[in-house]
């Protein structure tokens, strides 16, 4: 294709909890929860925090790295399934935060964990239309999950952004080409109104994460005509650290090739963010020339695969704005019972 | 009737300082307003918006407060931290909240601060959501 990533930017909340405390509070055993998702600590967003600011942050950071004026993006993308408001855009509240134009085209997407890859997608396909110049597309969510519940081992805050360009003056990663695979798998899903999604347990596995995530990828490299042996990095989508290593290891990629873009078990699964960010982490350390294939994977249920090309202006672009490596290190630990206080989860008659 | 108090046409008229901390500065004298003003004291209108987020390289905290007593709008975000924040280009004060602090004594003067998007308030369980930009212990040291 002609468009790619002109640059990225990356923002986890600092406040982290470890899995072993969530453990401690519910009578797990923490040994048995670590071995069950391998994550060891996952964010949690300040009280003052959602998928709004955190999404902003991720913006600025991708901007930044782009070297390119907010004047000059011509729309604005945003994948969320944690919206503050039921009807009321995160799009539109970028465009003021980050001093864009008006004159941009602006709206929020919902597929689950999925929404801002397609959103990636959509912006890419139009600007090799010509339609736009550069887009910006964020992946953010603050996602829920019950407490004392499985999710509430994993469910996590985060937020990843990428200006795509058609310049290749400012493109420090390609895409060459993408396949989409969905179908109408039932594996986790939130009614309108309620406060927790719904999780099938052993259903979320082969039905839904690996039957899409295996047949985009494949899908992709018949495509393409390339072979696991033709890409140095493979990053899939992380509700724990278990799911992609196994999906590396049943497509044929060796394991060395898939753990540079783990992010989960250090943050937990950030949802829209999840392979974005860990696509981000890999653009952290990739040298020109690198092949990476990004699948991300949405409950519902489907799956992108994308096949980047890394350019030359990758080494330049890393230093433009803080890196996920440093986000990762800045880090205050907190125990339960903060953990509720910020995401909201003791019932009160008065908020504030 | 749903329990909403933000006068609304307020909040999004000052949308451009809480978003961007965009200051007013003075062509004609230099001087920078925070917030914004339309008339500088040297006599002149001729005044440019100017966001401290694209100016200013780097915030340094000067000194800061903690508050255990807040109105009720901010009771469940106790205790507040108030800051004096410098900016050095435009050269200009500012007090900001100070967020993502969890040990006060992390905070210290002349300490490198960097600005974060974030809410300032909810509007009950049905008003709108305000938004504004606080501070923050920097990631990392801006080199200038």
């Amino acid at each position: 294709m002609r468009a790619g990533i002109a640059g990225w930017g990356t923002y986890i909340p600092r406040f982290r909890i470890s899995t072993r405390e969530i453990a401690r509070v519910w009578g797990d055993d923490p040994l048995r929860i670590r071995d069950l998702y391998l994550i060891d600590e996952k964010t949690v967003e300040n009280y003052d925090e959602d998928a709004v600011t955190m999404a902003v942050e991720a913006a600025r950071r991708a901007l930044a790295r782009a070297e390119i004026s907010p004047r000059d993006v011509d729309c604005v993308f945003v994948g969320t399934e944690s919206k503050p408001y039921a009807v009321k855009p995160v799009a539109s509240i970028l465009i003021d935060a980050l001093g864009l134009r008006y004159d941009v085209q602006a709206v929020d997407a919902e597929f689950a964990c999925k929404a801002a890859s397609d959103m990636m997608l959509l912006t890419a396909l139009a600007i090799e239309a010509g339609r736009y110049k550069h887009g910006l597309v964020v992946g953010s969510d603050a996602s829920q999950g019950e407490p004392g519940e499985h999710l509430d081992y994993s469910a996590s805050a985060g937020a990843v952004a990428y200006v795509l360009t058609g310049d290749r003056e400012k493109m420090c990663a390609e895409i060459e080409g993408f396949y989409s695979y969905c179908s109408d798998t039932p594996d986790f899903w939130r009614r309108d109104g309620s406060p927790f999604p719904v999780h099938g347990e052993g259903f979320t596995g082969e039905p839904a994460y690996f039957r899409h995530i295996i047949a985009a990828a494949r899908g992709l490299m018949e495509k393409l005509g390339l072979k696991p042996n033709d890409f140095d990095y493979v990053v899939f989508h992380q509700p724990n650290t278990r799911f992609p290593l196994r999906v590396a290891s049943v497509l044929g990629f060796p394991i060395d090739k898939a753990k540079p873009g783990i992010v989960v078990d250090r943050i937990g699964n950030t949802y829209n963010a999840s392979a974005l960010l860990g696509l981000a982490k890999v653009l952290e350390i990739a040298k020109p020339g690198s092949r990476i294939l990004v699948v991300t994977y949405g409950s519902g249920a489907g799956s992108n695969a994308i096949s980047l090309v890394v350019t030359d202006k990758i080494e330049h672009k890393r230093e433009l704005a803080d890196k996920l490596s440093e986000q990762l290190e800045k880090k205050i630990l907190i125990d339960y019972s903060m953990n509720l206080r910020f995401r909201k989860l003791i019932k009160m008659l008065h908020s504030g | 009737m749903p329990d909403y108090n933000v006068p609304v046409p307020r909040y999004w008229r000052n949308i451009p300082t809480y978003y961007r901390l965009t200051v007013s500065r003075c062509r004609s004298c230099g001087r920078v307003y925070y917030p914004p003003r339309a008339r500088c004291v040297c006599g002149s209108r001729d005044i440019e918006q100017v966001s401290l987020l694209d100016a200013c390289r780097k915030f340094r905290l000067a000194e800061f407060t903690v508050l255990h007593s807040v109105s009720v709008d901010f009771e469940k975000q106790k205790p507040l931290i108030f800051g004096l924040v410098k900016c050095e280009n435009p050269e200009v004060s500012l007090v900001s909240p100070i967020t993502d602090v969890l040990n006060v004594g992390d905070l210290q003067s002349g300490i490198e601060l960097e600005p974060v998007f974030r809410v300032v308030k909810r509007d009950g369980s049905y008003g709108i959501v305000c938004y504004g930009t606080k501070f923050r212990i920097a990631t990392r040291e801006v080199k200038v």
